[in-house]
């Protein structure tokens, strides 16, 4: 191995994390084919219809591979996904890839709009909740997010449309033009989908920030730069808001999985062709292929986005590189 | 002289009078009874009954005679708010104890006996949550077919490793105290301790936990009736409003603000009452979300 490795436990810490990593994935992968394995309803027959003979629909499964043993199916599908080889749709007649690679183009940027805005309102609310601890603005902050978190993010889209659509007429009420059409009038149908995504979020972050900062803020250390008279504010956002990332971090990985699940319901009320709304109409329409490989892809960027909050606490927090 | 220190035990009487002073509490408490009342009275009485179609009546706003206004078909929302009530409470309320019921053993089981045991457990649980709960929520009640108790074990599911988590951490926190190795010198079992010894100090914990899922299960539950994967027609659900007033948000907005307004208060209650048992009974607690 690398003999002038500076911190071998980092080495170790990080080889660790990764084979866990993996294994989680694995293990999920054959969770998501078990279950659509016995989902029923029979894909051949679905794509035939009604009217087909038994020999049609025999042939058809072949042509599938469907009637091929159980663990070389699994084996085929698994090792697809890594080659990114998805399948062809059974509704779509498309390769997987493609449809989701059209999707994303919706989902990523309103996933990622979402997470910058949650995280833009959140810390800096913490910071002054945190700093003003038990006077009215914290009270005010601290209750505008209890009903923040209250609130359930489609409802709070379709008040956002009765708002910003139907009254004031600022933006379309939904459906997305394309990227085709321009990067503004498609990132305008981004936008109140986005803050229906980001605020109730939003609300948990800046409960999170808060009670980091206020457990931080009693260290001693925050006592010693105030002593040594640097300004409240540096010891805020250099201290305390560096010693308070652990647990807003892991948060904020959280927040991914519930971002990318809860597109799934804001791109229905938004009629947004994303990721969200392709996975809800396969299953609906069982076309198990798209169904598979969208979960999986969900599945691996949750495990992604976790390991990388892992790996990011060592670099937030040096104590932590050499501790194991 | 040998020193003698009293540890003032707390009193039932000071717990309560200590919740008393608990804004949180007290104003989570007394909108959890009333939306409880409410889903009860429901069953005895409604202003309308949600069943019949008054068509004369439809989309009417808000007024004297229907508070709430109607919906498309001229029922009185009101009357299907109280309704839905019932359907919300009983499915996010099923999943927490099907999430308890399984999940704290494991959780409980796996810090008694550590080891391999606690570690295979702690990875089951990693890949739980490594599904979106949501996702996997459609995915479930869209392969069994879509209904309430679908739904119940949909939610359920993923309230399991939740428990098993908050059990195992507050257990693992129980077991090296002096009490627990008293007990073991007395010649009680791993499975004894944990139900006599090790349950009733983490049941702070559980509760806080339990009052959180509940509002996570809710709103859970109004999402899946949104898709329609939920409670079926013509039985009322908050989401399946929101999903029928979505259509008609121009014309009746009402239908859209009032199942909501049900839904945020409900959920704002839970969560005010949990943070309030956990400032009261454990003031270093923090919530775990």
């Amino acid at each position: 191995m690398v003999r002038a490795d500076p911190s071998p436990p980092m080495t170790a810490y990080l080889l660790k994390r990764l084979a866990i990593a993996f294994a989680t994935l694995v293990l999920a992968s054959m969770v998501v084919f078990a279950v659509l394995e016995i989902l029923p309803g029979d894909p051949a027959r679905l794509m035939l219809g009604m009217n087909a003979s038994a020999d049609q629909v025999e042939l058809l499964r072949n042509q599938m591979g469907l009637n091929a043993p159980l663990a070389w199916r699994y084996l085929h599908w698994a090792g697809g996904l890594f080659s990114l080889d998805f399948g062809r749709s059974y509704t779509y007649s498309v390769p997987v890839i493609d449809l989701v690679r059209e999707r994303l183009a919706v989902s990523l940027p309103l996933a990622l709009v979402a997470l910058a805005l949650s995280t833009i309102i959140a810390i800096p609310v913490g910071l002054y909740s945190a700093s003003r601890r038990g006077r009215a603005g914290d009270t005010v902050a601290m209750g505008a997010a209890q009903l923040g978190v209250a609130v359930p993010n489609f409802w709070f889209a379709l008040m956002l449309i009765y708002v910003f659509a139907v009254w004031l007429r600022l933006v379309p009420a939904g459906g997305f033009p394309g990227w085709g059409a321009g990067a503004w009038p498609a990132l305008k149908s981004l936008l109140l989908p986005a803050v229906a995504l980001a605020l109730p979020q939003a609300a948990i972050l800046a409960r999170v920030t808060r009670s980091a900062l206020i457990e931080v803020l009693n260290e001693d250390y925050i006592r010693t730069a105030r002593a040594k008279g640097l300004p409240y504010r540096a010891v805020l956002w250099r201290h305390a808001l560096r010693n308070a990332m652990i647990p807003v971090l892991t948060i904020l990985g959280l927040q991914f999985a519930f971002l990318l699940a809860g597109t799934i319901i804001i791109e229905n009320v938004f009629y947004l062709p994303g990721l969200g709304r392709l996975v809800f109409q396969a299953i609906t329409q069982r076309d198990l292929i798209v169904v598979e490989s969208v979960v999986m892809l969900l599945v691996a960027a949750v495990i992604a986005v976790n390991l990388a909050v892992d790996l990011s606490y060592a670099v937030v927090d040096p104590r932590l590189r050499t501790r194991q | 002289m040998t020193l003698h220190i009293d540890i003032p035990e707390e009193t039932f009487v000071g717990i309560l009078a200590k919740a008393f002073r608990n804004t949180a509490f007290v104003t989570g408490f007394v909108i959890t009874v009333l939306i409880l009342a409410m889903a009860v009275i429901s069953y005895a009485w409604t202003p309308y009954d949600v069943t019949k179609l008054v068509i004369a009546d439809k989309t009417q706003g808000p007024s004297l005679a229907h508070w709430f206004g109607t919906d498309h078909f001229g029922r009185d929302i009101l009357s299907m708010v109280m309704v839905g009530a019932r359907n919300s409470i009983a499915v996010a309320l099923v999943a927490v104890g099907i999430g308890m019921g399984v999940g704290v053993p494991l959780g409980a089981f796996a810090a008694a006996r550590g080891g391999l045991v606690d570690e295979a457990l702690m990875r089951v649980n990693d890949l739980v949550f490594a599904f979106p709960a949501l996702l996997s929520a459609i995915m479930i009640t869209a392969i069994f077919g879509p209904g309430a108790v679908n739904a119940i074990i949909a939610i359920g599911i993923f309230n399991i490793p939740v428990f098993a988590r908050v059990a195992r951490a507050g257990a693992l926190a129980v077991w090296p105290r002096e009490f627990i190795l008293a007990a073991r010198a007395a010649g009680k079992s791993s499975a004894q301790i944990s139900i006599e010894h090790v349950l009733p100090n983490i049941a702070t914990l559980l509760v806080v936990q339990g009052t959180i899922q509940f509002a996570l299960g809710i709103l859970a539950e109004a999402g899946l009736s949104y898709l329609g994967l939920g409670a079926q027609p013509p039985m009322p659900s908050w989401g399946r409003m929101l999903f029928d007033a979505q259509t008609r948000m121009v014309v009746a907005p009402w239908m859209a603000i009032f199942p909501g307004m049900a839904i945020v208060v409900t959920v704002l209650g839970l969560n005010l009452l949990g943070d309030g048992i956990a400032d009261i009974l454990d003031p270093k607690s923090r919530r775990q979300r």
